[in-house]
């Protein structure tokens, strides 16, 4: 028994150092990224090329689930609302929640397991067969080169995503409102706007800017710090989508407080 | 050209270089011989600074390497061409774009000049149809022949070879090492080489040093290390002549 709560013990201490190993190593890559930022060559032409690149890439699968949850969230909400005889709230309940939560963390989380570990296992496959190495060895700066630009992309390319998703979440949500109650595509979008206000819209979407930059942050730094070959590889991967998912949902929750405080909810 | 002066460096508790001092002439080769696990590839990346020494001094062409910030280590590495082991081939790019890539970013050259560069290296490692082949579409001779020629293309003073013929059929080996050598004396080119293979240091070397748990046991032409009577050197070229053998 007590062995056990030794070994328990161990365990949990040597989990909770590297979880602070990748805190630190995390935050020091970060500094490093804005020092280098800022500086020439800016690299213009690879981040207009990993835009599009990780934009394309994530594109059908981020607007299936928009539309998915769309419809789900307006299907679940519609009997509740029912039996509150406050239906008529239904378009702006379901594009406010949208708006300003499910559309840019649902996109951030899909983007997360979608780009964050192909960025792990890109850099992680690149440091070990020495190709970094090969980079830095001909006078070319690697971290510019691969993680800045990447870094740069994830960050702007996600709120553009996260637009389309609310688009799409939205055009969902109609749908199953139009399966329950006699509505018309107008009455659906006056509702929605006039209900979503500039403080719920602009937090949102404002707010994914920083989940791209952890989703390129996260990867970058596994995969660029990989070691002990293909099987680190694997690791920076799947490290990368777990530590990159798990931070944004910390931060949301940062974030969410940071902008109630900031833009208050209309009384 | 290149001056090695006590040169240290350990992982956590392993020391790996405990004191290496060498010295290379000007348009000189030297393989480093050494068992797996030596330090020697450690050695070469030290020399670089792909990896950062403990203690110790670099020297190359006079300039004391490790005092050097980033922006003059760039400017020093562009007259240094590295051949890994793996030959370390950009698979996102083409075998063009890879022999492209140091002189779009480091040169101010012209596409023309570009093109021309590109096609005399091909020619010169004899791999002229391979210009459109991703890396994955190379066999491992071509790989490595690919990753001499993109180590070649900036005409650098210095080349560093880690391994260049492990894992190659003893033909290949062997053209490997000629063309190295032929390289050498067109390009007037100062390289060290680590290597297990007996027959290519036979055609590169002109000196030879041998580590061992981190020091250097010996230094001399090979045929003076061969001819010593040394036990560890007995021992460890006997090894490679049975390894050689066996291969053959």
């Amino acid at each position: 028994m007590v062995s056990r709560l030794y070994k328990y013990i161990e365990v949990t201490e040597k989990q909770l150092k590297s979880f602070f190993e990748l805190l630190a190593g995390l935050s020091l890559f970060s500094i490093r990224f804005l020092k280098e930022v800022f500086v020439p060559p800016y690299e213009i032409d690879e981040i207009r090329k990993h835009m599009i690149e990780l934009g394309m890439k994530t594109l059908p699968i981020v607007g299936v689930t928009g539309f998915i949850i769309g419809l789900v969230i307006t299907m679940q909400l519609q009997p509740v609302l029912q039996r509150f005889g406050a239906e008529a709230f239904l378009p702006g309940a379901v594009g406010i929640s949208i708006v300003r939560e499910l559309g840019p963390v649902i996109t951030a989380l899909i983007f997360a397991g979608r780009v964050s570990s192909g960025i792990g296992a890109e850099l992680g496959s690149m440091r070990v067969t020495e190709q970094i190495d090969a980079m830095e060895v001909s006078g070319v700066n690697p971290f510019k080169l691969l993680v800045v630009t990447r870094v740069f992309a994830t960050s702007f390319i996600l709120p553009i995503l996260t637009v389309y998703v609310i688009f799409i979440a939205l055009i969902g949500a109609y749908i199953a409102v139009v399966l329950v109650q006699n509505m018309t595509w107008e009455y659906y979008v006056g509702r929605v706007v006039f209900s979503v206000e500039f403080g719920d819209a602009i937090p949102g979407i404002a707010k994914t800017f920083i989940f791209g930059y952890i989703v390129g942050i996260v990867g970058a730094y596994l995969g660029y710090n990989t070691k002990n070959g293909t099987e680190g590889v694997g690791r920076a991967s799947t490290s990368s989508v777990v530590v990159s998912s798990l931070l944004i949902l910390i931060f949301d929750m940062i974030l969410v407080k940071l902008t109630l405080w900031l833009w208050p909810v209309a009384k | 050209m290149v001056t090695v002066k006590n040169l240290h460096k350990s992982f956590d508790n392993q020391v790996v270089l405990d004191g290496i001092s060498m010295h290379v002439e000007n348009a000189q080769n030297m393989i480093v011989f050494g068992r797996s696990g030596t330090g020697k590839s450690v050695l070469l990346k030290c020399i670089v600074r792909l990896m950062e020494p403990d203690a110790g001094e670099v020297s190359i062409s006079g300039r004391d390497v490790l005092s050097l910030n980033i922006s003059k280590l760039n400017d020093l590495r562009k007259d240094i061409g590295f051949l890994f082991q793996g030959a370390a081939l950009y698979d996102s790019m083409s075998v063009r774009e890879n022999l492209e890539f140091p002189l779009i970013r480091n040169f101010g050259y012209t596409q023309q000049q570009i093109n021309e560069k590109v096609e005399n290296v091909l020619e010169a490692v004899s791999l002229e149809d391979a210009i459109d082949k991703m890396p994955s579409e190379l066999s491992g001779g071509m790989r490595k022949r690919i990753g001499l020629a993109r180590s070649i293309i900036t005409e650098p003073k210095l080349m560093l070879y880690d391994e260049p013929t492990t894992g190659l059929d003893p033909i290949t080996a062997k053209e490997i090492s000629s063309l190295i050598l032929e390289l050498q004396h067109a390009l007037k080119m100062t390289s060290i080489v680590v290597t297990h293979d007996l027959l290519c240091a036979k055609i590169i070397a002109d000196r030879a040093i041998v580590l061992n748990e981190g020091h250097i046991h010996s230094e001399g032409t090979i045929k003076e290390l061969l001819n010593d009577k040394d036990p560890f050197l007995v021992d460890f070229f006997s090894d490679e002549v049975i390894n050689k053998n066996g291969r053959d």
